[in-house]
């Protein structure tokens, strides 16, 4: 499986990483051979199996619909770099999603 | 040749849960910031999220209630995108088997029926809030996760509405039919219901769509009727002058009244959709498909056809009553109050109607007269206590938050006479005064009474019965 610096330079920036030209070549090679081994799966017939979106035989696992306590706001926020009023300080928001 | 517009919705109802999607965390609006998370929808490494059963029956009621059909299994994805009130860097939401499809609504718009195709009803999660500080020159925003994983419904409409009367009918239709589900209580003030317009133009008579503009950011019906025209006429105009219009999402700005583009983003959405694997399907079995089915509570539809065979409504009064879930449950607590003339009721729905009328966004619960009172101002009508005349009056003080209709009839002295012998003065001295009248009437011309009976009312200060009236200058003029 070839992968391009431009791939990684795709991947990284849709990842919010920053990569030096170096780094992406390095990970297109690495990149490139994982790709390949997971291709290998390619080779399996798969016909007539439906596909799964993971292992478990399990369907319908469902909670009730009961309130339950919340983290306190401090704890909430332990992990935040910057707070202010209760809320996670951000860098400007300028448009809405 | 003119344009046409064409539109579509997508359109997001937060569910009417007490627990988010995932977590148990409550969805309560208006609780202090940041205190209705957990590891689950703060987005925690190793936290599981678990489905909440009432939202999986809430929106599959809405995607029967919107004729779709339900896709057994159907599975949630992961959509992939960074944004600072997303704190998993993902949202949960649902792609290659959503929950309904291929659904419709059926709409009234005047006398005609509009039939617009529903494309799919998918379940999701809402996402936090982000808080712009007011202070000047203010660098940063703050975020408030109480509301991140919120289940949220999305409906998905092909586009089939050509016109904003087309579009509000739709979405006053669909807001009904969500309410009557019981599914979301569809407050737009608190952003549980919103709109999202896709919105082209073409040359009337074109068979292929014009390339369509997404605008977000529409907090009322008032505003998505103002950004359809705003958005049209710039389309139109782009096109015009020669220019092309580009697919793309484009913010409501609703101080300047016009539609902005967002800034193109380095690199075009790639949402990068795949099964989350925290999540197992989900098949709705035929038993629990039925029972949701049996819950659907009466629809608008169904209540405008009881309304007409129950009350004896008029259809159009009935489909009008029912249009609006809150409206016709204030006209059904007046009946439950003074049952007896429910067309007596239904005709003092008029006002609070025509209130409505002046803002989609209003609400029956803020207008200032209590349906308990409407009741009781019927049945004062209807028990002789006022004339229908003095009623109007009557009801222009209670607007005015004079107090219950007895009292007010009671403080102003309005009640009516229906004593002869009070009366009698009156009508002797009007019929003195009248004689040509009064000779038409015993011509034949019985419809000259009217203007006795008005001169009798006015003399009376309306408080007469005009029925005694009639009768008593029927009676003497005879003798
Ligand atoms: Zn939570």
């Amino acid at each position: 499986m070839e992968f391009t610096r431009e791939d990684v330079r795709k991947i990284a920036v849709l990842a919010r990483l920053d990569l030096t030209d170096a780094q992406m070549d390095h990970y297109a090679g690495q990149l490139g051979r994982i790709l390949a081994h997971v291709d290998k799966l390619g080779e399996l017939n798969t016909e007539g199996v439906e596909p799964t979106s993971h292992s478990l035989r399990l369907v319908n696992v469902l909670r009730e619909d009961e309130p339950r306590p919340s983290l306190p706001n401090e704890a909430a926020l332990a992990n935040a770099p910057e707070q202010e009023l209760g809320c996670f300080k951000v860098p400007p928001i300028i448009q809405e999603m | 040749m003119g344009w046409e517009t064409v539109i579509g919705f997508e359109i997001h109802a937060e569910l009417a849960t007490a627990s988010k999607i995932w977590c148990g965390c409550s969805t309560e609006f208006g609780r202090a910031p940041n205190t209705q998370t957990c590891p689950v929808c703060l987005g925690m490494p190793g936290s599981l999220p678990v489905l909440n059963r009432k939202a999986l029956e809430l929106a599959t009621r809405a995607a029967l209630a919107l004729g779709c059909r339900i896709n057994r299994p159907t599975q949630f994805e992961r959509k992939n995108y960074y944004y600072p009130d997303l704190p998993k860097n993902y949202q949960i939401s649902q792609l290659r088997k959503n929950l309904g499809e291929g659904g419709f609504l059926d709409v009234k718009v005047g006398d005609s029926t509009l039939h617009v195709r529903i494309n799919n009803v998918h379940l999701e999660e809402d996402a936090g809030k982000n808080i712009h500080p007011d202070a000047p020159g203010a660098d940063y925003s703050l975020v408030d996760l109480n509301r991140a994983g919120t289940p949220l419904l999305e409906i998905v409409t092909e586009p089939d509405l050509r016109s904003k009367e087309e579009a509000l009918a739709f979405m006053e239709s669909l807001k009904s039919i969500l309410e009557y589900s019981g599914v979301s209580d569809c407050n737009m003030h608190q952003g549980r219901l919103r709109f999202e317009a896709n919105i082209s133009v073409r040359r009337q008579g074109d068979d292929k769509l014009g390339t369509k503009v997404e605008v977000k950011n529409l907090n009322s019906m008032k505003t998505v009727l103002k950004c359809i025209e705003v958005e049209t006429d710039r389309q139109i105009i782009e096109l015009e002058s020669g220019g092309r219009v580009v697919q793309e999402t484009r913010l409501w700005d609703e101080a300047a009244g016009v539609t902005r583009a967002m800034r193109s983003k380095e690199v075009a959405n790639d949402y990068r959709y795949f099964p989350d694997p925290d999540l197992v399907a989900v098949e709705i079995d035929d038993a629990l498909l039925e029972r949701i089915r049996a819950e659907i509570p009466e629809l608008p539809d169904a209540r405008r056809k009881r309304f007409v065979e129950k009350f004896g409504l008029s259809d159009y009064d009935a489909g009008v009553l029912t249009a609006d879930k809150d409206l016709a449950d204030y006209f059904e607590s007046a009946l439950a109050v003074y049952g007896a003339n429910p067309k007596g009721v239904a005709n003092w729905m008029a006002e609070p109607l025509r209130w409505l009328g002046e803002d989609p966004d209003r609400d029956i619960g803020e207008y200032p007269i209590k349906a308990a009172a409407i009741a009781e101002l019927v049945k004062l009508i209807d028990g002789g206590t006022i004339s229908g005349r003095i009623a109007k009056d009557v009801y222009r003080a209670m607007l005015d938050g004079e107090g219950a209709p007895a009292e007010i009839v009671k403080k102003k002295g309005l009640v009516q006479i229906s004593d002869t012998s009070a009366i009698e003065p009156i009508v002797d001295k009007v019929l003195a005064a009248n004689a040509d009248a009064v000779e038409k009437i015993l011509a034949g011309k019985e419809k000259a009474i009217g203007a006795l009976v008005g001169q009798i009312m006015r003399e009376t200060k309306g408080k007469a019965n005009p029925q005694l009236v009639n009768e008593m200058i029927l009676r003497k003029i005879r003798q």
